[in-house]
């Protein structure tokens, strides 16, 4: 019993500085005498999510039961693989300011659009731009000198009128019928707030843009995170009772909320209260006498990840599409394999 | 992907001569560690499979090798077609779950406002 203890250990945790065994090894035939083939059910027994905060931006939940491949397929789909509407064809009428023509063109692809991009299709490059595949964007803006300006002033804000285009100065223009099928989302720029040039008087900008839809293997403008990531759950475990002095040296090697002292018989003992704060600095360590008291390790099927939007989906509304993508993949492999097996 | 404008082979086979079909390297196009390492993991979970693996042959080259090497006779497609269902599944029940979770936390939240 003892060895199928260990080989328990080996299997879901992996110690830090003793061995990387990072790869599951849980494989049929790797352990005699373990039954480790594919079985759904005692997947779905073992696998959980928690979601910690959730906001219109934000989500942090637990993936608990799943193998790191799969983890990382969504992690990569998320930053890769999920469409957005971006800014991608620049019509350049008039630019007089200082900010060269491509520069200005690549600055606008990089502001995130506010469109849901599943009531788009994918623009085929030899057919004009047609409402189902394309918004179209209009920026024009002139920079004028202020009348109302005291004659001592430096201050650009008072002296000059519009000379910091900002993302709100760009106004959609519909077209085809998107004006009644819009008409109530408002499309432009998912922030109103974003600097694209600066402008002194008599300088202007009239540019019409088109957005269509991408993904961010493409152009790293079409990607819909501003991060996705993810950490394993750290593993903490004390080999013996800490007290006293020791215990509190202990406690001040992680961060806070990860070790706290019990009232045990009039001594102050550590125990490990949550894992989950701790920032794995491995302080510990650096100290002679305490690192032999701890082990520090990773849960190795217990994922914590983070997912922040830039504004065009709400986050876990991308962590669904994520999911379907790797499905449709699967479904596409899957329908060549069948095609190609009736040939 | 996007605007392609030819239609590429998806999936093509390669056998080497005189072997029986346990033994297939497949080459997917257009793909890359997302699917293969994952479904790399959904076909080594078979029992039936001797030897599966995938390479990514260039980086500058957007396909993968995928060799799938199964015992007692077993053809090659066979663990490919599980493996990719069972992959298919378990996203399937990743998204049920996690659909339920984002429900349940979002009625919790707005509990306290009532």
């Amino acid at each position: 019993r003892k060895a199928a203890q260990s080989l328990e250990n080996v299997q879901t945790i992996t110690w830090i500085c003793v061995s990387s065994r990072v790869h599951t090894t849980d494989f049929p035939g790797n352990y005699p005498g373990f039954q480790d083939g594919w079985d759904m059910k005692t997947f779905q027994k073992n696998f959980r999510i928690d979601v910690v905060h959730l906001d219109e931006n934000n989500i942090e939940f637990d993936m608990v039961g799943i193998d790191a491949a799969i983890a990382n397929a969504f992690r990569r789909i998320l930053l890769a693989e999920v469409p957005t509407m971006a800014i991608e064809k620049v019509f350049i009428y008039n630019n007089t300011s200082i900010v060269q023509d491509e520069v200005l063109a690549h600055r606008l692809g990089l502001v995130p659009i506010k469109a849901d991009p599943r009531l788009f299709e994918y623009k085929n490059i030899e057919q004009e731009a047609s409402e189902i595949d394309t918004i179209q964007l209009q920026l024009k803006i002139k920079c004028s000198r202020n009348p109302r300006a005291s004659k001592e002033s430096s201050d650009p804000r008072e002296l000059y009128l519009n000379h910091i285009v900002y993302s709100k100065d760009i106004n959609w223009v519909p077209l085809g019928n998107q004006a009644d099928v819009f008409a109530d989302s408002r499309i432009g720029a998912v922030h109103d707030d974003i600097v694209i040039a600066q402008l002194r008087p008599g300088q202007e900008l009239d540019v019409v843009m088109h957005c269509v839809k991408g993904i961010g293997k493409d152009h790293a403008k079409f990607s819909p995170v501003a991060t996705a990531s993810y950490r394993l759950l750290p593993d903490i475990t004390l080999m013996e009772q800490v007290e006293g002095e020791k215990a509190e040296r202990l406690k001040r090697c992680f961060s806070r909320g990860v070790i706290d002292l019990e009232d045990v018989r009039g001594k102050k003992v550590a125990k490990v209260v949550n894992s989950r704060l701790d920032t794995c600095s491995r302080e510990v360590l650096r100290h002679k006498d305490l690192k032999n008291l701890v082990k520090l390790g990773r849960v190795r099927d217990h994922f914590i990840f983070t997912i922040e939007s830039t504004g065009s989906l709400p986050a876990d509304v991308l962590m669904q599409e994520a999911i379907k993508v790797l499905m449709a993949k699967c479904q596409m492999l899957l329908n060549e394999l069948s095609s190609a097996g009736t040939q | 992907m996007a605007g392609d404008g030819e239609k590429k082979p998806k999936l093509e086979m390669v056998q080497a001569d005189g072997a029986q079909e346990d033994c297939v390297t497949f080459v997917m196009h257009d793909e890359d560690h997302t699917l293969g390492n994952s479904l790399r993991y959904m076909i080594m979970k078979n029992p039936d499979v001797d030897f599966c693996g995938y390479t990514i042959t260039h980086p500058s080259e957007s396909k993968i090798n995928f060799r799938i090497q199964t015992r007692g006779g077993v053809p090659a497609v066979e663990p490919l077609q599980k493996g990719l269902s069972d992959l298919h599944q378990v996203c399937q029940h990743v998204l049920n779950t996690f659909q339920a979770k984002v429900n349940e936390y979002k009625e919790r939240e707005e509990k306290p406002m009532e």
